[in-house]
């Protein structure tokens, strides 16, 4: 058994914070790269070259990307030969969670009740925390703060099973139209394919982390990624809804077993500022 | 392609010259407010009490900022989305003069028509462009509602926030 201590988990957490609000990860901006030089409406391009002049900034300032620095949606895989010195290590992120938002002067978003006491809690906590237990002695952490601009646009379907593959196309291409400039396009689509409902929605959460424009490794939903993002930017929707062809960057599937009766469909969308951080302990 | 020059507070004239499209580069005083402090002037507006600033030709930018590291103005900037104040914005255009809105996103008929009746303008900034921005905000101060932390009303110095003109006075709009 491998002993982690408390501390190592709350200070990885604490820099995890810092580093998913300061710096767009490599594969995010290498896509809006490509995308901004094929960009043929003026303002479109116009508006993608700020969005990777801004990401520059923020590293070089080590100021965060986007003032919205999210609630923090930890991703934790504990090995069952590992275990911690003092407490949970829940109890440890919501903590790292804590410091990093204060110490690291990031905008803390949540308040204590969503309906009568809207009152903000001052330290962004607590943080929602996806717990797995995994083989080994290893501790991973998948941070990823989401904005609540994108969250919000975010919609779910129980369709049914004849609605089939043109019934899934269909509520995918609707909620992303529909949500226009709102999540801060380009957007990455997250999608989750069957499960119950709340797996549903877990598997496209779990869809935004994928490496963007990486195909599934079905080719058929491979090829349904791919119909969905020409579909898309098709639309004309475009960078902040404003027109032009960028309105999505990339479209992630994540399929799930689920039952004979029902045919679950989420879409999670992030904007283009698509913050993610990990650590292995 | 051209940027227009324009200082807040924003008068008719300069409203009614601007069409959906422009570029924009606004310097001047502007406030800030989103949800929660809309949520309160409208609240004073309805029982009939008198508001904590006079929004008259003002500016209103749908922000809530990071907290400003020691040393520094402000945190990073970058519009808010814009539909969850519709219930609010045709209010304040109408009864209390407001001139224009920034933020990201489009906006409900009814936004759309106070605005054509009084001659508001609504401005995007580029949603998650938040360092960007904030290096052309020049000062900062809280002139309201401090205990709504990042949803407090305050007063911002521009120096070049570059905008868009999304929806002009006449209700031409770059969203479809």
């Amino acid at each position: 058994m491998r002993m982690l201590s408390r501390d190592q988990v709350v200070s990885a957490v604490r820099n995890l914070c810092l580093e998913a609000a300061r710096y767009l990860p490599a594969d995010v901006l290498a896509r809006m790269e490509k995308y901004a030089h094929a960009e043929k409406n003026f303002r479109g391009r116009a508006i993608l070259e700020q969005c990777i002049e801004n990401a520059r900034i923020a590293a070089e300032k080590k100021l965060p990307i986007c003032q919205d620095t999210g609630f923090a949606v930890l991703f934790v895989e504990m090995g069952t030969a590992c275990c911690l010195d003092e407490g949970s290590v829940e109890e440890a992120c919501q903590e790292g969670v804590r410091r990093g938002y204060t110490e690291g002067y990031l905008r803390k978003s949540i308040v204590h009740d969503p309906l009568f006491d809207r009152v903000n809690t001052n330290d962004n906590t607590p943080a929602v925390i996806h717990l797995r237990s995994v083989p080994g002695k290893s501790l991973r952490i998948v941070l990823a703060p989401k904005g609540g601009g994108s969250e919000n646009m975010s919609r779910t379907a129980m369709l049914k099973p004849a609605d089939g593959v043109e019934g899934v196309r269909d509520f995918v291409f609707r909620t992303v139209v529909e949500a226009g400039g709102n999540p801060c396009p380009p957007t990455i689509v997250g999608v989750g394919l069957g499960g119950t409902l709340e797996q549903c929605c877990l598997m496209a959460k779990k869809s935004l982390l994928r490496p963007v424009g990486t195909p599934h490794e079905d080719p058929r939903y491979a090829r349904l990624e791919q119909e969905l993002l020409e579909q898309i930017n098709s639309s004309g929707v475009g960078p902040q809804g404003l027109g032009g062809r960028t309105t999505a960057l990339a479209v992630h599937i994540t399929p799930y077993p689920c039952h004979i009766a029902q045919l679950p469909v989420a879409v999670n969308l992030n904007c283009h500022a698509a913050r993610h951080a990990e650590v292995t302990l | 392609m051209k940027h227009i020059s324009l200082s807040a507070p924003l008068y008719t004239g300069t409203i009614r010259s601007l069409s959906a499209g422009d570029q924009v580069v606004l310097q001047g005083d502007i406030y800030t407010a989103r949800d929660a402090a809309h949520k309160r002037l409208c609240e004073l507006l309805a029982t009939g009490k008198e508001l904590p600033l006079d929004l008259r030709n003002q500016v209103i930018y749908y922000v809530g900022p990071t907290p400003a590291k020691p040393g520094a103005v402000i945190g990073s900037a970058g519009p808010t989305t814009s539909y969850r104040m519709d219930p609010y914005a045709p209010e304040l255009i109408s009864r209390c003069g407001l001139a224009a809105m920034i933020g990201k996103g489009d906006r409900s008929d009814a936004v759309v028509d106070a605005m054509k009746t009084h001659g508001a303008v609504y401005f995007a900034a580029v949603g998650g462009a938040a360092a960007l921005i904030s290096q052309s905000i020049v000062a900062a101060e809280i002139v309201a509602y401090p205990d709504l932390g990042p949803e407090a009303i305050r007063k911002l110095t521009l120096r070049d926030m570059p905008l868009i003109v999304a929806i002009d006075s006449q209700g031409k709009s770059l969203y479809t």
